[in-house]
């Protein structure tokens, strides 16, 4: 039976993992090869790195880092940010990657959607979207999606993108929830359900998850496929083998 | 010395460093000459069927890939495994290796299931896995794909997704060939990797 992915977020800034809630207050967690190789060995499905600062600063992405992790782990990894076009998307695949997440690029560019599945095919091509819960009439759903680390409103309708780009090309779907981002309260089903069931492509559910328990209840109250998880591992409080016995304990097929 | 297939079908370095990792020395490369003095060949693959056969008739490595898969060593990974067998239904039909028996099929629609089939599933080996097996009884490996290879009389694993029971290994003579990605699926996939270095 196909399981359900638990997906260790790394989120890099000047070659080190850091954490912080809403982008602020980072806090340096260790070295991004060596925290690969953990949660790789802990029973990591797969891994996504951020670089979280590439974009702000306009500098492309640490390729050097990307192969370093792709000679380490037998793992399938994803790279976002610091992509710019076509040319960058090839490097990181280049390199090892196995996908690359596209976000605030493809708001501006949607194209590059369609011209990465073409280049490297659709399973290549991950679009992350940061929804927020929105009272704008031009967001039907009630989630708008926003920008450049959560500071820029769209006014565009988080399902409605999620469906669009997937008609385009995006081979997965992040759905990192601006509201529960950072709360360790759990993920925010509604609007990963609602994007879960609107597109016929794997969806990531991100943002929120505080306790082994977050991760049975969101696959069971939304459809998603796989789920992100940042801090609580981080911080050494819980392991991906407690989580991944959470799955279990609650009939959610998961690699053990 | 492993070649191994460049007909720009996809990334190759995955497949390589998990080589590397395994002290095997192995070779990138669409030299037909290379390929044929080797002493292993893997054939990878992701992407469309069509312009895969496209791309392998315009470097000339058809009849190559047909002489050496039976003569040697020889590893198909995910697409380089179905294009393997007669035909794939892919890109409105392709005519593709013949080298193993059946047709490649899409994925029907099922409730719930996403396709490409994208994740970890299990791999169970079938009885016939013969003496130079080595297949775990089960385990969990990485796949992406939306097409599938039936299960035929060489099939030694199989797999179950959208209600569909299919060969995620098979074995003829000396050529294997995996639909999911070895150099992908962790310490499950170094050991079949090691495995079939060893047969």
């Amino acid at each position: 039976m196909l399981t359900r992915r638990i997906i260790p977020c790394l989120d890099v800034r000047k070659g080190r993992v850091t954490k912080g809630v809403k982008f602020q207050n980072n806090v340096d967690l260790g070295d991004p090869v060596e925290m690969a190789l953990a949660y790789s060995d802990g029973g990591a499905d797969e891994l996504v790195f951020y670089d979280i600062t590439a974009s702000a600063e306009r500098r492309p992405i640490d390729i050097g880092m990307v192969e370093a992790v792709a000679r380490s782990i037998r793992i399938p990894f994803a790279v976002g940010g610091g992509i710019s076009c076509v040319a960058d998307m090839e490097r990181v695949i280049l390199a090892g990657a196995e996908k690359v997440s596209v976000n605030s690029l493809a708001v501006r560019n949607p194209s590059i959607i369609s011209d990465g599945a073409k280049a490297f095919g659709r399973q290549c091509i991950v679009l992350g979207m940061d929804p927020v819960k929105s009272q704008n009439p031009s967001c039907p759903s009630g989630y708008e999606v926003t920008t450049r680390g959560f500071r820029d409103f769209t006014g565009m309708d988080a399902v409605e993108w999620a469906r669009r780009a997937t008609d385009m090309g995006a081979g997965e779907i992040v759905v990192n929830s601006v509201d529960a981002d950072g709360t360790r309260a759990g993920f925010q089903l509604e609007v990963t359900r609602l994007i879960a069931e609107a597109v016929g492509v794997p969806v990531v559910a991100s943002g929120g998850a505080g306790r082994p328990e977050h991760f049975p209840e969101v696959f069971r109250e939304t459809g998603c496929d796989a789920a992100i998880v940042a801090g609580m591992i981080h911080s050494g409080e819980y392991t991906i083998a407690q989580i991944k016995a959470a799955m279990a304990a609650a009939g959610v097929p998961a690699r053990t | 010395m492993i070649a191994i297939i460049d007909y720009k079908a996809g990334n190759l370095t995955s497949v390589k460093y998990a080589f590397d990792a395994l002290g095997a020395e192995s070779r990138i490369t669409s030299d037909p000459a290379e390929i044929e003095t080797s002493d292993r060949v893997v054939f990878p693959g992701v992407g469309a069927a069509k312009s895969a056969m496209e791309n392998l008739a315009a470097l000339e490595l058809v009849d190559v890939v047909r002489r050496v898969a039976p003569a040697k060593p020889f590893l198909g990974i995910c697409l380089g495994m179905q294009i393997l067998f007669e035909r794939t239904e892919e890109d409105g039909g392709v005519d593709c290796l013949g080298l193993l028996p059946g047709v490649v099929r899409r994925f029907p629609p099922a409730p719930g299931c996403k396709i490409p089939h994208m994740g970890w599933n299990s791999v169970k080996r079938v009885a016939k896995d013969g003496e130079c097996g080595f297949m775990p009884a089960a385990d969990y490996f990485y796949f992406v794909h939306s097409y599938y290879a039936p299960v035929c009389e060489f099939t030694v694993g199989v797999t179950e997704f959208a209600g569909v029971e299919f060969s995620s290994a098979v074995r003829r003579g000396s050529t294997t060939a995996a639909q999911f990605h070895p150099e992908k699926s962790g310490a499950a996939g170094l050991a079949f990797l090691k495995g079939w270095l060893s047969c």
